[in-house]
């Protein structure tokens, strides 16, 4: 794209800006208020009027949130490995079964082919919340109600995932899949060995996509055990403590937001990348 | 189909997870709609007596039904056009200042549910950052109950709805605008387009069509769904039913009341509000720099 274009004027450019400006000011506000939050001695987060920068900071907060969690009957460290353990899994698994099945949809002829992709593209519409009782019960029947896989599973079988994938997958030039078929690779040989390292920026925005899905759920409504849940679940808890644990909730604020904020600010260039080059195609 | 047996292998272990944990509970919450049952007894058939219930007997419902419908008209479209009209300005900028404004404007939707932020601004006592702010400047004298008054609340959880709301589409917008043809610019130009905006209705958007349309699923289906906000917010339930929504309503005689039957004649009407509202803007959309 071209850095000076035609058709500006001045005093469109000056409003734009100044949208942008208020706007992002309410967008980013809360955020700031809630890392300074972090840093306030208890006292300081109690003034009046109450201020958006520390003037004290402190690292109280994350000390006494340590020791809070530290005395819990289920230590933190618990929660931390539920949490990552439930991400992990999810992303790896999620990514692998999309992509295999986005594979056949984007560059296979196959009766059928139109419909399924039709399908997954409905369900996009749906929320958790239409499929969540008879998901308990499919659970329940499997056996899986109170254990990691309640959480896990179904998040392989997203749709986000597939519809990204396979519009990815449609940008692979078709004489490359060829010419690997000419020399005697099979599908399953393509497919990994051509087809996702051809589409690895589209892997980075499905991880992206699903890390924040994943890091914030909390498992609410299939596991039970107090041993098995989420950090975002011991998060809820500190921070219904009320007013005495305001510093503390605070914390747990910074810590919670800390992690997936980092990880789109350091691959922020490769999904837009991604993003822009699926295509979208309907 | 033997000469397809290949692309079935690699499909199999999606779509069969697929079909277990998203085609059939839709169908299953379908079925069980026209039922009554409460996961101890058999399912007893009682053809339309859940639906007439919904919207005959159950005030509850029109509150949440009214709600949800102001929810979705309210921050549907505002949210769906800001994250277009942000994503649009961004791009204008140098890449430096466009990746920083990218993060102020999508962190909120990414940073893991961490909405009870607003629940200390908006807190009912005078340490409440808002209250806090009138009472320094004189505008009230007593601080509010801003989440237990029955006036404020749907305002302040379509406010944070509205923080919250630029996630995936905003992104997909941002991608978009820059796979854009530069040269059109050029050609539109010469053929004498005048100001930006025509650019915007002539060049711009016909060239996103399919991202504004994936958009619109993303933020139709979010719209409809409100849910955690107004649990988080306004409690549960919220103090005279100010904040339920279909999908609160919902959770309330799923996992509260064990209601099955009932709780899936909610899902499946809010399943089909849903998809009826995104084939009418679908529609909307393709006229769309015409």
């Amino acid at each position: 794209m071209p850095k000076k274009r035609v058709n500006r004027s001045a005093w469109g450019t000056l409003s734009l800006f100044a949208l942008l400006t208020v706007f992002g000011a309410f967008m980013i506000l809360p955020l700031v208020y809630a890392i300074n939050n972090a840093f306030k001695p208890l006292d300081e987060i109690f003034i009046f009027p109450p201020t958006l920068f520390v003037r004290h900071p402190t690292m109280n907060n994350f000390i006494d949130l340590f020791n809070l969690l530290g005395n819990s009957w289920v230590p933190f460290s618990r929660y931390i490995f539920n949490t990552v353990f439930i991400t992990g899994t999810g992303i790896v698994g999620h990514v692998l079964l999309a992509s295999a099945a986005a594979y056949p949809l984007a560059k296979h002829h196959f009766p059928g082919k139109k419909i399924l992709f039709s399908i997954v593209v409905l369900s996009l519409m749906f929320t958790p919340a239409v499929t969540a009782m008879p998901n308990y019960m499919i659970m329940s029947w499997l056996g899986l109600i109170d254990t990691y896989w309640a959480v896990i599973i179904p998040a392989f079988a997203y749709s986000l995932g597939l519809y990204l994938m396979k519009q990815f997958m449609e940008q692979i030039p078709d004489v490359l899949l060829e010419a690997a078929k000419i020399d005697g690779a099979s599908e399953y040989r393509i497919f990994w060995s051509i087809v996702m390292p051809n589409v690895k920026p589209a892997w980075l925005t499905l991880i992206i996509l699903l890390f924040q899905i994943l890091w914030g759920s909390d498992g609410n409504g299939f596991i039970y055990s107090e041993q098995l849940k989420s950090l975002h679940f011991a998060a809820g808890q500190v921070v219904a403590g009320g007013i005495a644990r305001s510093g503390a909730a605070a914390a747990v604020a910074l810590i919670l937001m800390s992690v997936p904020i980092t990880l789109f600010v350091f691959s922020q260039s490769r999904i837009i990348e991604t993003m822009a080059t699926s295509g979208m195609k309907d | 189909m033997r000469a397809n047996k290949h692309s079935y292998i690699l499909m199999a272990p999606y779509m069969i997870l697929f079909a277990v944990f998203t085609v059939l509970p839709v169908l299953v919450s379908i079925v069980l709609s026209f039922t009554y049952f409460n996961m101890l007894e058999f399912p007893k058939f009682i053809g339309w007596q859940n639906y007439t219930r919904l919207f005959l007997e159950d005030d509850v419902f029109l509150i949440a039904l009214k709600n949800t419908l102001l929810f979705a008209v309210i921050t549907g479209p505002i949210s769906y056009i800001a994250c277009f009209v942000f994503a649009w300005i961004i791009n204008e900028l140098s890449p430096k200042l466009r990746a920083v404004m990218t993060l102020v404007f999508y962190a909120p939707s990414i940073s893991g549910n961490v909405y009870f932020i607003w629940l200390m601004i908006f807190s009912g006592d005078r340490y409440g950052i808002m209250n806090g702010l009138l009472l320094k400047f004189g505008f009230i004298l007593e601080p509010i109950q801003w989440l237990k008054t029955e006036g404020y609340i749907m305002p302040i959880i379509i406010l944070v709805q509205l923080w919250l709301s630029l996630g995936t589409g905003f992104l997909t917008f941002i991608a978009g605008l820059q796979t854009v043809d530069g040269t059109l610019y050029e050609a539109g130009a010469v053929d004498g387009i005048k100001n930006r905006w025509q650019e915007l209705w002539y060049i711009t958007l016909p060239s996103m069509r399919p991202q504004l349309m994936f958009g619109a699923v993303i933020q139709i289906t979010t719209a409809f769904a409100v849910a955690d906000v107004s649990i988080a917010l306004a409690g549960f339930p919220s103090v005279n039913y100010a904040a339920e929504t279909i999908v609160t309503h919902l959770i309330d005689f799923g996992t509260t009341r064990f209601e099955m039957g009932y709780a899936s004649a909610i899902a499946t009407v809010l399943f089909l509000i849903m998809v009826g509202s995104n084939l009418i803007v679908q529609k909307l959309l393709r006229k769309v720099g015409e």
